[in-house]
């Protein structure tokens, strides 16, 4: 077994991607000899050539816009946009082309090609490089949207985007990057498109992806010094939504709390509420109750322990789930 | 190809537009052989009367829109018209002439326009992208595509058409941009037809023309009369050849003017004086091929009324439209949740119908 961090389970991901399937092509800013910011393509220029691994200008739009004629042409593109709202130029190839080609063209048109977007805070980083970016993706048709919250998850996760007939957005939990695991790569966990229970309880259900999955872990730790038995799910998949895990936890449970990041209106936590609440109802013993961030922009990093979901929020929460009718 | 100004090199386009064909039908340059005259000819003729045509189906209700490019006819036929069988052509909304000359049949060209589906051709059958609404975002497309070609060793080319609006989007420029510094083989054909809707020209640029702007980004730049057939082909041509033999991308202005409204449901004379198209109506593309050549329009006649009526009778159709379709092309395999809603849509209309 070796000790590999998130961003290294990256690397080797696009690694073997690139030797299996000459197709597979990586480009964006500073991707190229440099490696990427956060070292994720590191060496792929090397090893692959120019043509397999390069910098493109810096334009996300054109990043993005590029790669669909690529994967037209039969391509499978893997771009990176650096940070999260560096994306947002980008946004109207990514609803208007990425997630529409093949249904606008009545599936003659296939755009098999990953957007790799680093996300969210806890790296103190300035304006625009901590936002959890993830609503404005899941709420577009057409769009995979996934993220892996664990280190053996990153490998098999981006190994099954590159391979997925569809477009796929894949967020990439920046603050985990340098979490490390006990891993022998190459190996696959779960399917992308499945939720998976990282934590068994019996009290009361954690439901969170990303970043938010270790802080979900370690509130459950503390919770069974309290007494809770706190199950814990990372989602893995944010579109599409893996129910049945979900909603077999809450009934299991009864209780549930959504862990995200990100702001909490008109979050993707509303909608794991939404759909639960339609499909549990019956099964439910407290309403559910979301933790994220406040509805403030993305704060400063001095600010951002207040903004991010912390264990000490989520057990208060927790206790709010109404325990004394237990 | 002595009688084109501009040159690869990086030369600023001339005030004067490459003309190989006057005003009076005059050949004042080295023009394409006498089979592609007559071809750009007829395909003029029968954009005309597709323009036509089309632009009635919208009064019958049987299009919801239509972008006419009556006036434009010679940019759509005569760039297309350069294309070889490998090549790449990315349209946008109103470049339908286009499409059709690339041999999209004119039914499947419309259903953007019809509504019964967004593109109703296979783009990898004709190598035609969709029809492209948002302007610009079709450049990095064709830009894409373009070097992935070139990355598997493909020498084709790929020919994308912009507005003159659209070129003050900033995917514009960075279609150019990327083209540029990729070498990628893909020619601009910016038809500035000086309107975009309502807004001038004199609103959208401050360049003394738009194939201007391609010396900004490294690349020729051609500024052609775009009611001239032969100048278009012959300029799109040569700059196509180029990309394929690894020359780099190019920006062809082809100069021209929208005759009609933006659509038929735009009235032209709350933003432009009548007086404005005048010159325009004169210096027509058609016209000046009739005189070209000494035939008119009815050379084609028996052949544009068998196309419009064929064209009449599909569009009288009623478009089957299944309902169950909306979900199917969403993703590869529909997700439960749109595998539930299609049977709550199926339920829902069973319902309607009495089935249950």
């Amino acid at each position: 077994m070796a000790q590999l961090n998130m961003a290294q389970a990256l690397n080797r991901a696009l690694r073997d991607a690139m030797t299996e399937d000459p197709n597979v092509v990586v480009f964006g800013e500073d991707v190229g000899p440099y490696g990427g910011v956060f070292t994720v393509t590191e060496g792929l220029t090397a090893q692959f050539g120019e043509e397999r691994c390069f910098d493109s200008p810096l334009a996300e739009s054109g990043i993005v816009g590029t790669a669909i004629g690529m994967a037209m042409y039969g391509m499978r593109p893997v771009v990176e946009m650096q940070f999260d709202a560096f994306a947002y130029p980008a946004f109207e190839q990514i609803t208007s082309h990425v997630a529409k080609m093949r249904n606008r063209t009545r599936g003659k048109v296939a755009l098999p090609m990953v957007i790799r977007i680093p996300y969210g805070g806890g790296i103190g980083g300035v304006e625009h490089h901590g936002d959890s970016s993830e609503a404005y993706y899941t709420h577009t048709p057409g769009l995979t949207v996934v993220t892996p919250g664990a280190t053996a998850d990153a490998y098999s996760m981006l190994r099954a985007a590159i391979e997925s007939p569809d477009p796929v957005i894949f967020m990439e939990p920046k603050s985990r990057y340098w979490s490390r695991a006990d891993l022998e790569l190459p190996a696959r966990t779960d399917p992308m498109n499945r939720a998976v229970v990282r934590r068994e309880g019996q009290h009361v259900t954690l439901i969170s992806y990303g970043s938010t999955v270790q802080t979900c872990m370690e509130t459950a730790g503390a919770a069974k010094e309290e007494g809770w038995d706190v199950e814990v799910i990372d989602l893995r998949s944010l579109a599409p939504l893996d129910e049945d895990t979900v909603c077999a936890s809450v009934r299991k449970t009864g209780r549930a709390v959504v862990v995200h990041e990100s702001s909490v209106f008109s979050g993707y936590g509303a909608e794991v509420v939404a759909t639960v609440s339609e499909k549990c109802f019956h099964w439910l013993e407290a309403p559910m109750l979301r933790v994220g961030g406040f509805d403030v922009p993305y704060p400063p990093k001095d600010l951002e322990e207040h903004q991010l979901p912390h264990p000490d929020r989520i057990l208060d929460t927790i206790a709010r789930l109404q325990w004394e009718d237990q | 190809m002595k009688s084109i100004e501009a040159s690869p090199e990086l030369t600023l386009p001339g005030r004067k537009p490459i003309q190989l064909v006057d005003e009076n039908g005059s050949a004042v340059g080295d023009l394409p052989d006498e089979r592609v005259l007559r071809s750009l000819h007829r395909a003029m003729v029968l954009g005309r009367r597709f323009n036509r045509q089309a632009t009635a189906l919208t009064k019958q209700g049987r299009l919801a829109v239509y972008p006419s490019s009556v006036g434009q006819e010679a940019c759509e036929v005569g760039a297309t018209l350069a294309l070889e069988a490998d090549d790449w052509l990315f349209p946008t909304y109103r470049d339908t002439v286009a499409v059709v000359t690339r041999g999209v049949p004119a039914v499947e060209t419309l259903t953007l326009l019809r509504g019964d589906w967004h593109s109703g051709y296979d783009p990898h059958a004709y190598r035609v992208a969709p029809l492209c609404t948002p302007l610009s975002t079709n450049g990095p497309h064709a830009v894409g595509l373009a070097h992935a070609a070139r990355l598997r060793g493909d020498s084709l080319a790929v020919l994308v058409f912009m507005g003159d609006g659209a070129t003050s989007e900033g995917d514009a420029h960075e279609a150019f941009n990327f083209a540029a510094v990729f070498n990628a083989p893909v020619v601009f054909f910016i038809q500035n037809n000086q309107w975009a809707i309502s807004v001038p020209l004199s609103k959208q640029s401050k360049a003394p023309t738009l194939a201007h702007k391609a010396i900004g980004y490294g690349m020729p730049g051609y500024h052609v009369d775009g009611n001239d057939a032969a100048a278009v082909y012959t300029v799109v041509s040569e700059a196509l050849a180029r990309a394929r033999s690894g020359g780099g991308p190019s920006i062809v202005e082809g100069l021209t003017y929208r005759i009609d409204p933006h659509t038929n449901s735009d009235d032209t004379n709350r933003y432009r004086d009548a007086s404005d198209a005048e010159p325009w109506r004169a210096a027509d593309p058609l016209l000046r091929f009739n005189r070209l050549l000494g035939v008119d329009e009815s050379a084609y006649a028996e052949e544009a009324d068998r196309m419009m009526a064929e064209l009449r009778a599909e569009m009288n159709k009623d478009a089957h439209v299944d309902p169950d379709e909306l979900f199917e092309h969403v993703y590869a395999v529909p997700t439960p949740r749109l595998r539930a809603q299609a049977a709550a849509l199926r339920a829902e209309l069973a319902a309607d119908r009495g089935d249950a």
